[in-house]
């Protein structure tokens, strides 16, 4: 494990991308005791319906509260994997929804079908948001599951606790494979 | 609707991983602030939100106004019938509402006013960062008054900073801006508020007088005025026009000197305990950045950087912006002789700092107006280059 | 013999004479108010006088009421932080044509439709006055100004049918010269729950006459007296009959909700979703 972590997690708008983040942020900070920080972008770098948020987490507090090069990228959109595949360090860790993007193969490019797999493993597709913090949390151990359980039933609507618990745990049982 | 949740540690005290704007409303309701009067507008909407949602279970009282103007105008009649009372808004607005904070200032009504700032002038960019209105907190209200601005640059710090906003309004009767900006506003981190017997709350100070001795500005007890509610035995007045004591109209130069030098003497006699800076590693720097805000983070992370490839970098943080730290500024510029004035702007608080400095250091700006947070290495670059 | 009741709610330490011109209709309105608010019997100390900026807005200064001479036209905002803050009070507010219905207008369309319990007296006298005479919201068209020196080009407001319409529970008008009238709506209007609006129409016999030769402050009162006609009167007048005429009466008497009564209610509903939070 490496003391700081620079992540980023982009998509289009209603993929939950700031939402997967807040529990990120909340699950590391208030349950895992790190320090974090988490930003969000509008304007020109969050254009065209693209979205984007940016977490640090860390055993110490951080001071410059942007990632420049991830050590974590989520893309869920094709403009977010053109857009910043580039801005990540050599040892990143990248998790690709290879349902709906078309990425190029590389050490450390984790393709999962995220929204295909909220669609029908979960049965909801608008949990692949969840599904991706599952994933994230099983590949790269940046919070602990618990953590995360707990800041994700902390924020979803009530009578959704189930599903979403269901759409967390699905990145325990999947096995990672980057594609060299 | 609230986006954020908070929890109790061991000791009692709330914990959460807010926005500043959350951060700050939360600190405002310990601090006993139980009026908000907004209007929407971006970046700081989230303010009135969580005022909205929050407050009635307080017994507080919040209000969405028709404009503005209304907004801060609310707030005064409510701090004048006693209660803690703030706004927020961001550029546009803060604009709009300078003729009331400037009724404020004369009248002395202690209220918080939150400018999120956003990039300007007019609409600008509504949902990107900038510093661009430092020098409108100081002046932006027409005529000599006094006013004292705040600026934080973490979610713990807004919440520290909102306290002594509060404090300040009603130890010193008088307005007092919270200068913040789209990246912290929108910036999520942990904060630990204090418990409730942890706090240290100021209430502005009362009448000892009985009321047909009251006066609205009576200066028999210091410069700060006692301060009565409306609706009590005191009856009294007041009144944007410059006034005496009584809070009627005057002309007579001699007494509006009097009464000018006094609202201001309030605050520049008591500047040790106002104004606050936080200095990082100054001790044995060689080159020093005076920042506010957010971008100081930043500044500290080119301090980290630096240092590691033989740059002694110190860092200068004005968490109190007006009145200006003269004094802090000056130590330093004597010792120091590369000074860097790092803002979101296209160069104000330089000004001053040169202005403080008396010459005894060399002083450049970097500055970013490009609506982007500014980075380590735009710092570390500007550094660099000026070394030739 | 009517008892003359103002001297007991003058401000004592108020260094007289007061701003207002011979013959200016702002004392009568002001001596109105004072009576109403003594026949309801309120306390002085749970008064409070608003004004903005303009002649009559100098009124709340010469009362022993506690009062704030606030800002030209953003009397009703303080107004309203005032009330909500502390809902006991009895807030009356005083406000001019240029006042309530230019800077300030948008202010008063939404304080009548917040309905917030304040009594708003606006004293219309369809100018400027203090600023030297130019044309107000409510100069009739073709009439003059010192920024009308071809004939007012715009159309007046109507006070009354703009509070109806937005909504205020009472809206009434009466002019200087029907002082007991006057006395009354005023009376009315701090007793009803809600926004209310009383319109007084005064003479300005320094400025509207300067620029209008409309003669002296009597022969300005004794013109408003043949004005007048009561609503009544004016159902049974065609609209050509009632061109000059200055309508009298009250034009709402609702009861819509009042504001602060309503946030107590939604003080209920905040206290039943407030949750404790969980320990971490």
């Amino acid at each position: 494990m490496k003391s700081l972590y620079e992540i980023r997690f982009s998509g289009s708008g209603g993929q939950g991308i700031i939402t997967a983040g807040m529990v990120l942020g909340e699950g590391a900070s208030l349950f895992d005791g790190k320090y974090v920080v988490q930003t969000q972008s509008y304007g020109p770098e969050a254009r065209g319906g693209a979205c984007k948020t940016e977490l640090i987490i860390a055993d110490y507090p951080v001071n410059y509260p942007k990632p420049i090069l991830a050590d974590i990228l989520l893309a869920m959109s094709q403009a977010a994997y053109d857009k910043y595949i580039h801005e990540i360090k050599d040892d990143a860790f990248v998790v690709v929804d290879s349902s709906l993007v078309q990425y190029k193969p590389a050490k450390g490019v984790y393709p999962v079908p995220i929204t295909k797999l909220a669609a029908e493993e979960v049965g909801l597709k608008v949990t692949a948001n969840v599904v991706a913090l599952g994933v994230i949390s099983s590949l790269t151990k940046i919070a602990s599951y618990e953590a995360l359980e707990r800041a994700l039933l902390s924020r979803v609507p009530r009578g959704t606790e189930e599903i979403n618990k269901k759409a967390l745990a699905l990145g325990k049982k999947l096995e990672f494979k980057d594609n060299v | 609707m609230l986006f954020y949740k908070l929890f109790k540690d061991k000791d009692g005290r709330k914990v959460g991983f807010v926005q500043a704007n959350e951060a700050c409303i939360e600190a405002a309701l310990l601090a006993g602030m139980r009026f908000f009067a907004g209007y929407p507008i971006t970046p700081s909407s989230e303010m009135a939100s969580v005022s909205s949602e929050k407050l009635p279970m307080y017994g507080g009282k919040f209000i969405q106004m028709e404009d503005e103007i209304a907004a801060m105008t609310a707030v005064c009649g409510a701090s004048m019938a006693g209660l803690k009372a703030m706004t927020a808004t961001s550029g546009p607005g803060f604009s709009l509402k300078q003729e009331a904070i400037g009724y404020a200032a004369m009248n002395e009504i202690p209220c918080v006013i939150v400018n999120v700032q956003r990039a300007g002038p007019s609409t600008g960019l509504p949902t990107q960062v900038s510093q661009g209105d430092v020098m409108q907190a100081r002046w932006g209200t027409h005529g000599d008054h006094p006013i004292i601005v705040l600026s934080p640059s973490t979610v713990v710090e807004t919440a520290d900073l909102t306290f002594d906003a509060f404090n300040l309004a009603e130890k010193y009767r008088t307005p007092v801006i919270l200068l913040m900006d789209e990246t912290l506003a929108h910036m999520r981190e942990k904060i630990t508020l204090p418990a409730e017997n942890e706090l240290k709350l100021v209430e502005r100070k009362r009448a000892t007088v009985p009321p047909s001795d009251y006066r609205s500005f009576d200066t028999r007890f210091g410069d700060v005025p006692p301060f009565e509610p409306y609706g009590g035995k005191y009856h009294f007045h007041i009144t944007g026009l410059t006034h005496d004591e009584m809070g009627f109209p005057i002309v007579e130069p001699d007494d509006v000197v009097k009464a000018m030098d006094r609202i201001h003497r309030k605050i520049n006699n008591n500047l040790d305990d106002i104004v606050k800076v936080k200095q990082f590693q100054t001790d044995d720097a060689e080159i020093l950045l005076v920042s506010f805000g957010t971008p100081v983070r930043t500044c500290l992370g080119a301090m980290e950087i630096g240092r590691k490839e033989g740059l002694k970098i110190g860092v200068l943080q004005l968490q109190t912006i007006w009145p200006f730290p003269d004094k802090a500024v000056l130590n330093l510029a004597k010792k120091i002789g590369k000074i860097f004035v790092v803002e979101l702007n296209m160069g104000q608080i330089i000004n001053e700092v040169q202005r403080a400095s008396q010459g005894k250091s060399n002083i450049k700006g970097i500055n970013k107006y490009d609506g982007l947070f500014i980075s380590p290495d735009e710092i570390l670059s500007h550094i660099l280059e000026s070394k030739g | 013999m009517m008892e003359n009741i103002i001297h007991d709610y003058l401000r004592p330490k108020k260094s007289f004479p007061h701003v207002w011109c011979p013959g200016c209709g702002d004392g009568i309105v002001l001596n109105a108010m004072v009576r109403a608010i003594h026949s309801l019997g309120k306390s002085k100390d749970e008064v409070v006088f608003v004004s903005g900026i303009g002649c009559s807005s100098r009124a709340p200064a010469y009362t022993d009421f506690s009062s704030l001479h606030g800002i030209h036209g953003r009397a009703l905002p303080f107004a309203t932080g005032i009330k909500l803050a502390n809902p006991k009070l009895t807030v009356v507010v005083f406000s001019g044509d240029g006042d309530a219905l230019a800077i300030g207008g948008n202010h008063f369309i939404h304080a009548c439709r917040r309905n917030i319990d304040i009594t708003v007296v606006v004293i219309n006298n369809n100018i400027y006055g203090m600023t030297g005479g130019q044309a107000s919201p409510t100069m009739p068209t073709g009439a003059y100004g010192a920024t009308a020196p071809y004939g007012n080009l715009d159309r007046p407001f109507d006070v009354c049918k703009l509070a109806a319409a937005a909504g205020a529970n009472y809206v009434a008008r009466a002019t200087a010269f029907q002082f007991f009238q006057l006395e009354k709506c005023i009376k009315e209007g701090i007793e009803k729950k809600g926004f209310s609006v009383i319109e007084a129409v005064t003479p300005c016999p320094s400025l509207y006459s300067f620029f209008n030769n409309t003669g002296r402050g009597v022969d300005m009162l004794k013109k408003l007296r043949d004005r007048a006609v009561t609503t009544q009167k004016a159902a049974t007048l065609s609209p050509a009959e009632l061109e000059d005429k200055i309508v009298t009466g009250v034009f709402a008497n609702e009861n819509f909700r009042e504001y602060c009564a309503g946030y107590a209610e939604l003080v209920e509903k905040a206290e039943r979703s407030k949750k404790n939070e969980e320990s971490l």
